[in-house]
């Protein structure tokens, strides 16, 4: 089977930031994804592509150890980050969540002012700093500050969404995580937010390692520098579908040049 | 091939016992379990004292015979057991049709209209009213105006006043289970030709059985209880029930004139009708959950 | 036009609506107005006659009769302050100490600390109390409760009976036992509606809350509590209003003195407990004014009540 390749010609000759060894996850006894091998590279944006079902947001959430709050989910194998297994029983996920951020497909600003919004994470990770200059530069790096600058004490909720989700990444960044996760950050916004949030991953990138998950691949191709292609089989004797990592590789070679047929099928729109 | 050397030095993700934010986090955890067990308690201590105060005098007699006079032995409740029985008919019979129409009314007919809007919130201050001024409503209205045939406290006072009772939780409860019932059904039946009347007696009302039933269920199982509204209307009588236009007796007042009474005979009479009432009262309460349960699976 | 089958006769005898029909439909709509209308009735009704009741009270005793304590039906002087005072004190007591032990459970059985299982089972145990009768509670409170509560009770006459709360001996029945058993009468409203208030917070708020870093404690008290407090705080009121309406187990337990004191260990009464208590054997002016006392009660438990939504509206429009 494809999945047991191991698809990181790639990224071995670039630092890598997180290495996902041989993971399964399961929601109780149903295997959601399995035995995916990846090393994610460091300042690098990284996109998840594949057809729904194939477990792309579910590896996602398992970088910072979000599915933690789904009950039954379990993971199987190492996820390494910074040299150390962050799935190790000894492991604070709220440690791994203060240095990998994530932003959710759904908007989802606290019931808090715009300031709040960003000022909460900063607070409760310490910062010491000038928390003025802190949300200021946050809004600024996610190109919100010009919109809110002028209401900074109104609710995060009377934004639009596409303002409400470059908040939500105004937040993420506030903490100074070193990854930044993306859940389908755009699925709920106009073309016009899109492009918005799109220009600035480009910078952020400078900043932070950037993976994030996508259903459309013109965005995949936009932004990122390495993609990874899901698939998702029916197994035999089992019920549903199980994802698995078919290929992960340049961008580029993935849109133009797959080794793998599926990836092929996938990318020119045959399927999915 | 896998790990590059980290550009930061490096910060253990391993959990720390001693940050203050995880002790914090232990403390609050700790008193909720507290709290939690706080809440459970009461619910096992009156458990407990019941079946074992009242289980001892479970007996053939409890359930045949009436409650001996102050100061003798023995005896049972069983006109206390037919009395709340009754009443609790007399209740269910005026306010579950009342309260099923009225939410009918509500749900299908008017459910953004004034006129619905002020019944709704006639009803929740209707619930809010507390049990006692229902007693003292009917007493002023039935008892001390002697409506039925000259008579003053009677099963059929009790009966009405456990009504206006029970009445907004049949309504509130009819409400809300008709506005779950999908539109698309009840437009599937108007469409075929049928009339609003059908519509609802055949199609809506059937599908929202089940929420009625279990609302309905739990809304008898509190009446059955209630002592306030009965101890000025029904009153109390220690002999068998004389028609529902006599003084009746009712396991709930039973307990409430025998707890009081310095005879320990009377004080374990209480005991056991408490043991009676709960059995009966947990028993409709497990009742409506197994209905809910076998409808949603 | 009219589709013949192929027999050549419209089988369908009913295609044009019969006069019958038409009337049931049009009686029944009737019928559920007059039902839906009863509950207005009966609301007027029971206002109206309480109302009624106590005006020969309030054309003798005026508005003194909410000041003054003296309840004396041989001179036929009345006044309620005792049954307010202990209204007004027993139940904010209760919620007082029923509100940290509530919303505690509450949290504990909707925010992932223990297994489902279990969670399941508390919030049953806590539902099923709920369904126990309120004399029922009172008759235990009589014989197990306030039993077993005396020598603590008594310790905090000697050590603290300087302060005038704790100024009298505890006797038995009295405010401290009531104010227990409301307490034990309120927690499941109160935790049913926490409950229910945190199971409506977005997963996506929880979600962003944990995203950025937050331990447990810091999302429930900084995103998870302050998201669902609208409803949190229209639940305790609810509940308010039941404690100060409640009436079987503190008629039971707090010992019906019409005697005024400061003391919580002293008995006490409620407007409630005394209606309980006289209204049966009540005669002439005592009952016009009980009644005005039973006004009192109604008008109090319908401010609650309307607070309560009042709250509940203007807090959710700052949330949603």
């Amino acid at each position: 089977m494809t999945s047991t390749l191991k698809p990181a010609s790639t990224s071995s000759t670039l630092p890598s930031c997180l290495s996902l060894e041989n993971v399964t996850i399961s929601y109780g006894s149903f295997e959601a994804v399995r035995d995916v091998y990846m090393d994610i590279p460091r300042n690098k944006v990284t996109a998840f592509i594949g057809p729904s079902g194939c477990g792309k947001s579910t590896v996602l959430r398992a970088l910072n150890r979000m599915n933690d709050l789904i009950e039954g989910c379990s993971l199987r194998g190492r996820v390494v980050f910074d040299g150390q297994d962050m799935y190790a029983r000894e492991v604070d996920p709220v440690e791994v969540r203060r240095r990998i951020g994530m932003v959710f497909q759904k908007p989802n600003p606290f019931p808090k002012s715009i300031y709040e919004n960003i000022a909460f994470g900063a607070r409760i990770n310490g910062y010491k700093g000038d928390m003025d200059e802190l949300v200021e530069r946050s809004l600024r790096k996610a190109a919100i500050w010009d919109e809110t600058k002028d209401k900074l004490k109104e609710s995060g909720n009377a934004l639009s969404g596409g303002q409400q989700q470059r908040l939500c990444i105004a937040r993420a960044i506030a903490v100074e995580p070193e990854v930044i996760l993306m859940d389908e950050p755009c699925s709920a916004l106009d073309p016009i937010s899109t492009l918005k949030i799109e220009e600035m991953m480009h910078e952020l990138k400078k900043s932070f390692t950037i993976v994030i998950v996508t259903h459309n691949m013109q965005q995949a191709v936009r932004v990122s520098d390495y993609t990874a292609f899901f698939n998702a089989e029916a197994v035999e004797g089992g019920s549903g579908k199980i994802g698995y990592l078919v290929e992960f590789n340049d961008t580029e070679r993935i849109f133009n040049s797959p080794v793998q047929q599926a990836t092929q099928d996938y990318v020119t729109g045959r399927f999915g | 091939m896998t790990l590059a050397t980290p550009a930061l030095p490096s910060r253990s993700l391993h959990f720390n016992p001693q940050l203050k934010r995880n002790r914090t986090d232990k403390i609050f955890t700790s008193i909720a379990a507290l709290f939690s067990l706080i809440a459970v308690m009461p619910l096992l201590l009156v458990l407990v004292y019941v079946l074992i105060q009242g289980g001892k005098l479970i007996s053939v007699s409890l359930f045949t015979q009436l409650p001996p006079a102050p100061g003798l032995e023995g005896g049972g409740i069983a006109n206390a057991i037919i009395g709340t029985f009754v009443v609790t008919l007399v209740a269910s019979l005026i306010a579950i049709p009342v309260g099923v129409g009225g939410g009918i009314f509500l749900a299908e007919y008017s459910s953004s209209g004034w006129f619905a809007q002020f019944i709704r919130v006639g009803n929740d201050i209707l619930a809010g009213v507390p049990s006692i001024i229902c007693g003292v409503f009917v007493y002023s209205a039935i008892v001390a105006t002697r409506v039925f045939f000259g008579q003053s406290y009677s099963a059929m006072a009790g009966g009405m006043a456990l009504a206006v009772l029970m009445l907004p939780t049949v309504i509130k409860t009819t409400d809300e289970a008709l506005k779950l019932v999908p539109q698309e059904l009840s437009w599937g039946a108007i469409g075929v030709g049928a009339s609003k009347f059908v519509t609802i007696t055949r199609i809506t009302l059937p599908s929202a059985f089940t929420p009625i039933a279990t609302g309905v269920v739990l809304a008898i199982a509190r009446a059955a209880g209630e002592t306030a509204p009965l101890i000025f209307t029904a009153l109390f009588s220690p002999f068998w029930p004389e028609g529902l236009f006599n003084p009746i007796a009712s396991m709930s007042v039973l307990i409430f004139n025998f707890a009081i009474m310095p005879y320990e005979a009377q004080n374990s009479l209480a005991w056991a009708a408490s043991f009676v009432l709960v059995m009966l009262i947990l028993g409709a309460n497990l009742l409506a959950r197994f209905i809910r349960r076998f409808a949603s699976s | 036009m009219v589709i013949r089958s192929e027999s050549g006769e419209d089988q369908f005898t009913l295609r044009n609506r019969p006069r019958s029909e038409r009337t049931i439909d049009v009686g029944f709509k009737l019928l559920t107005i007059v039902l839906a209308s009863l509950v207005a009735v009966v609301l007027l009704c029971i206002f109206l006659t309480v109302f009624n009741g106590a005006q020969e009270a309030m054309a003798s005793f005026g508005l003194s009769f909410l000041v003054t304590s003296g309840w004396d039906p041989v001179n036929s002087q009345y006044g309620a302050f005792t049954a307010i005072y202990g209204t007004l004190v027993s139940s904010l007591l209760a919620l007082l100490i029923a509100v940290p032990i509530s919303l505690g459970t509450a949290i504990f059985i909707t925010e992932n600390l223990i297994p489902r299982n279990l969670r399941e089972v508390i919030g049953m145990m806590v539902e099923l109390l709920a369904a126990i009768p309120s004399v029922v509670l009172g008759l235990w409170a009589i014989f197990v409760m306030e039993p077993l509560l005396r020598p603590f009770l008594q310790f905090l006459y000697q050590s603290l009976g300087w302060f005038p709360l704790f100024s009298s001996p505890p006797q038995g029945p009295g405010m401290a036992p009531a104010v227990l058993i409301l307490v034990v009468m309120i927690l499941p409203i109160m935790t049913a509606i926490s409950r229910d208030a945190l199971n409506q917070v977005p997963m996506e708020l929880r979600q962003g809350a944990y995203g950025v870093g937050s331990t447990r404690w810091i999302a429930i008290f900084n995103v998870i509590l302050p998201a669902a407090i609208s409803s949190i705080i229209g639940g305790v009121m609810l509940a308010l209003g039941r404690a100060m309406g409640e009436t079987m187990a503190v008629t039971m337990i707090i010992g019906n003195s019409t005697n005024f004191s400061w003391s919580l260990l002293a008995p006490g009464n409620t407007i409630s407990a005394m209606l309980a208590n006289q209204f049966g054997e009540a005669d002439g002016i005592q009952v016009s004014a009980l009644l005005y006392a039973a006004l009192i009660l109604m008008v109090l438990t319908f401010a609650v009540n309307i607070l309560a939504q009042w709250i509940v509206g203007k807090f959710s429009l700052k949330y949603n």
